[in-house]
């Protein structure tokens, strides 16, 4: 018997069976499509994130305070150590020492509380200095950013988030109006724009930008220490030049070597990476999970190959007693279950793409589609079909034709 | 002379089920011979069945010589005897056998498919065997739509359609009405007519009464061998048997 007529005799007998063959396939359909689904999501969270901190420019360079980076490039805690200080600011700036430097940001960061009249609004207090918009890529929607003299002075002004100006301010211009941190009455005098969507949430969108002598006053912190220096290079060439100017210049103004260096300086790339780690630990969780049940639609249909041999025992039985070999017997039932793996596999592919396709705007989350993933589900479904075939096949094969032709 | 289509040989069957033996056959030797038309007569228990099993290759003797065809079919494996039966048996069961989900045609078809005959030639082959047993208009009908007496011609047929040496038909109309069991048993004096080989297995006198030739069973052995006489054509167009040309 040709694969042509075997293929023919196992598409007769899965419409044969419609119902049961549906909901045989059920099983893979889900499983196809929940891979391709999660392996969506994850591939759609990763671009985003990597879009942010392409956002961030190429050309900068994050100095934190504290810990190293290790070999993964991840750091550890951040913010936890005070050894960074705006003298180290500063420094970095002097065009001389480190010559492809184009500007230098120090950022200190506190939650505050701010006040305007009876309302109430907690957010992230950052003292910086007047390059912040520039090294952020930040551009002001009203007002303006604090001037250089105001910074010098440590000026009672702060320019607002947009999120923070609109919980404080409802839909009024903040400009010109006060606000209250911690006893000290601050004049606004610009609002950022929106960051856009962030992978931590809104929280670039809320926050209360001051000069960092002010910020300092208001968190009562005294030493200079800041979170983090924002540095930028004067291009994307001169990256790594400018990398080892800082890293030469603090180690020499910390007195410390690479082995003990008390402060760590990633750059976008690394952050991509370290972002990247994180989502890929997830995306091969649910991925996981979703094979998971992939095996699980494998398991149903051997369940059921195996309840349609018993079914079709005389089937069988008719089908020897006419001549078809046990090879024959045992090959249309492998290739009647790779048949509902497949079809499965396709209907779970359908799914998953018009899912990748329709359901970002519902969930407010990007899907990117992996045709690679897509191409590996619909193996993995026709592999499921055969694979879990392969028992039922040989029982039918198996069968002695008149034990078959017997049973009732 | 060529070689009988069956030839039995001290066959004996034993069947095991835990440590109790059931002896079904107890030395069968019988011969047939091509054109032959042979009824296997016998109660239930009377190892009829187990017989039939044996002669149509469905299942191996646990001692002794089967020759179909001159073939020594005994000790063959399960692929060996699925090859022989496509080629060598037609089969007619007392259940019809027929697939529910498909056409008589296609169900007519089946062994040729095994035999690895193309499509066409299936086709026009399967449309003769039921033009033969009188369906030509029934080709496309499912087994549910067609009457018990249809159904188990449309089995003939699936048992000509190879044009085997031997056709085998287990209590053929067992499952008929008199006028179905009439049609039937007609459809086989016509197919002995033409010089196909039949056995019959049956526990019914008058179905054996047919036959030319009656094996009557008992206790796993063939107790009488009973043959009749050729009747002659007009004797039987004046017994109402035959319908003249």
């Amino acid at each position: 018997m040709s694969w042509a007529e075997t293929l023919r005799a196992a598409g007769e007998a899965v419409r044969a069976h419609r119902l049961r063959s549906l909901l045989t396939m059920l099983g893979i359909v889900i499983g196809i499509a929940s891979v391709i689904l999660t392996v969506g999501f994850g591939q759609g969270a990763q671009d985003e994130v990597e879009e942010q901190i392409s956002a961030l420019g190429s050309n900068l360079l994050i100095v934190s305070p504290g810990s190293s980076t290790d070999s993964g490039g991840r750091r550890g805690g951040f913010g936890s150590a005070t050894t960074l200080t705006l003298g180290d600011a500063t420094a970095i700036a002097d065009e001389t020492a480190v010559p492809d430097v184009a500007a230098v940001a120090p950022v200190t960061s506190a939650q505050t509380s701010l006040v305007v009249g009876e309302t109430n609004w907690t957010t992230s207090l950052v003292g910086t200095t007047t390059s912040w918009p520039r090294v952020r890529t930040r551009t002001l929607a009203s007002g303006r950013f604090f001037t250089e003299a105001e910074a010098a002075g440590a000026a009672d002004v702060v320019v607002l988030g947009p999120d923070t100006a609109s919980e404080l301010f409802g839909g009024l211009s903040p400009v010109g109006e006060s606000v209250t941190a911690s006893g000290r009455t601050l004049t606004v005098i610009g609002v950022l724009d929106s960051s856009g969507a962030s992978a931590s949430g809104s929280s670039e969108d809320d926050v209360a930008v001051v000069p960092v002598g002010t910020a300092m006053a208001i968190s009562g912190t005294t030493g200079g220490s800041v979170s983090t220096v924002y540095v930028e290079a004067t291009s994307a060439d001169t990256l790594s030049a400018a990398h080892q100017e800082v890293t030469a210049l603090l180690q020499t103004r910390h007195g410390v070597t690479s082995e003990d260096a008390d402060f760590s300086i990633s750059t976008q790339e690394s952050l991509v990476e370290t972002a990247n780690a994180t989502n890929e630990t997830l995306t091969v969780l649910l991925t996981g999970v979703a094979a998971l049940s992939l095996l699980v639609g494998g398991v149903g249909v051997m369940n059921i190959m195996l309840v349609s041999v018993t079914e079709r025992i005389r089937e069988i039985g008719l089908r020897k007693a006419l001549g078809a070999t046990p090879r024959v017997i045992g090959r249309q039932f492998l290739v009647e279950a790779s048949l509902l793996g497949l079809a499965g596999g396709a209907v779970g592919v359908l799914i998953g793409v018009v899912g990748s396709w329709g359901l970002p705007p519902l969930v407010d989350q990007p899907v990117t589609l992996s045709w690679l993933a897509t191409g590996a589900a619909l193996g993995t479904a026709l592999a499921l079909g055969v694979g879990f075939g392969v028992y039922p096949a040989l029982r039918a094969a198996r069968l002695t034709p008149i034990d078959a032709l017997r049973s009732e | 002379m060529s070689a009988p289509i069956i030839a039995l040989e001290g066959i004996r069957k034993t069947y095991r089920s835990g440590v109790v033996e059931h002896e079904a056959l107890r030395g069968v030797d019988a011969v047939i011979e091509e054109g032959e038309y042979v009824a296997v007569l016998g109660p239930s228990g009377s190892g009829k069945s187990t017989l039939m099993n044996l002669l149509g290759c469905l299942d191996s003797p646990t001692d002794g010589h089967y020759l179909l065809a001159g073939e020594d079919v005994s000790t063959m494996s399960e692929p060996e005897l699925a090859v022989v039966r496509n080629v060598r048996i037609g089969f007619v069961f007392q259940q019809f056998h027929l697939l529910a989900s498909q056409t008589a045609q296609r169900n007519v078809e089946l062994p040729l498919v095994y035999a690895g005959v193309g499509r066409a030639e299936r086709r026009e082959r399967a449309r003769a065997a039921l033009e033969r047993v009188g369906l030509g208009d029934r080709v496309d009908h499912r087994p549910g739509e067609l009457s018990g007496g249809q159904q188990q011609r449309v089995a003939v047929a699936r048992a000509l359609v190879t044009e085997p040496s031997l056709v085998l038909a287990d209590e053929p109309t067992g499952n008929l009405d008199s006028r179905s069991t009439t049609d039937v048993l007609d459809l086989l004096d016509e197919l002995h007519d033409a010089g196909r080989t039949i056995v019959l297995i049956t526990h019914e006198h008058e179905v054996a009464a047919r036959s030319r030739r009656t094996l009557v069973v008992e206790d796993g052995r063939v107790v009488r061998d009973e043959r009749v006489a050729r009747r002659s054509l007009t004797a039987r167009l004046a017994a109402d048997e035959v319908v003249a040309p």
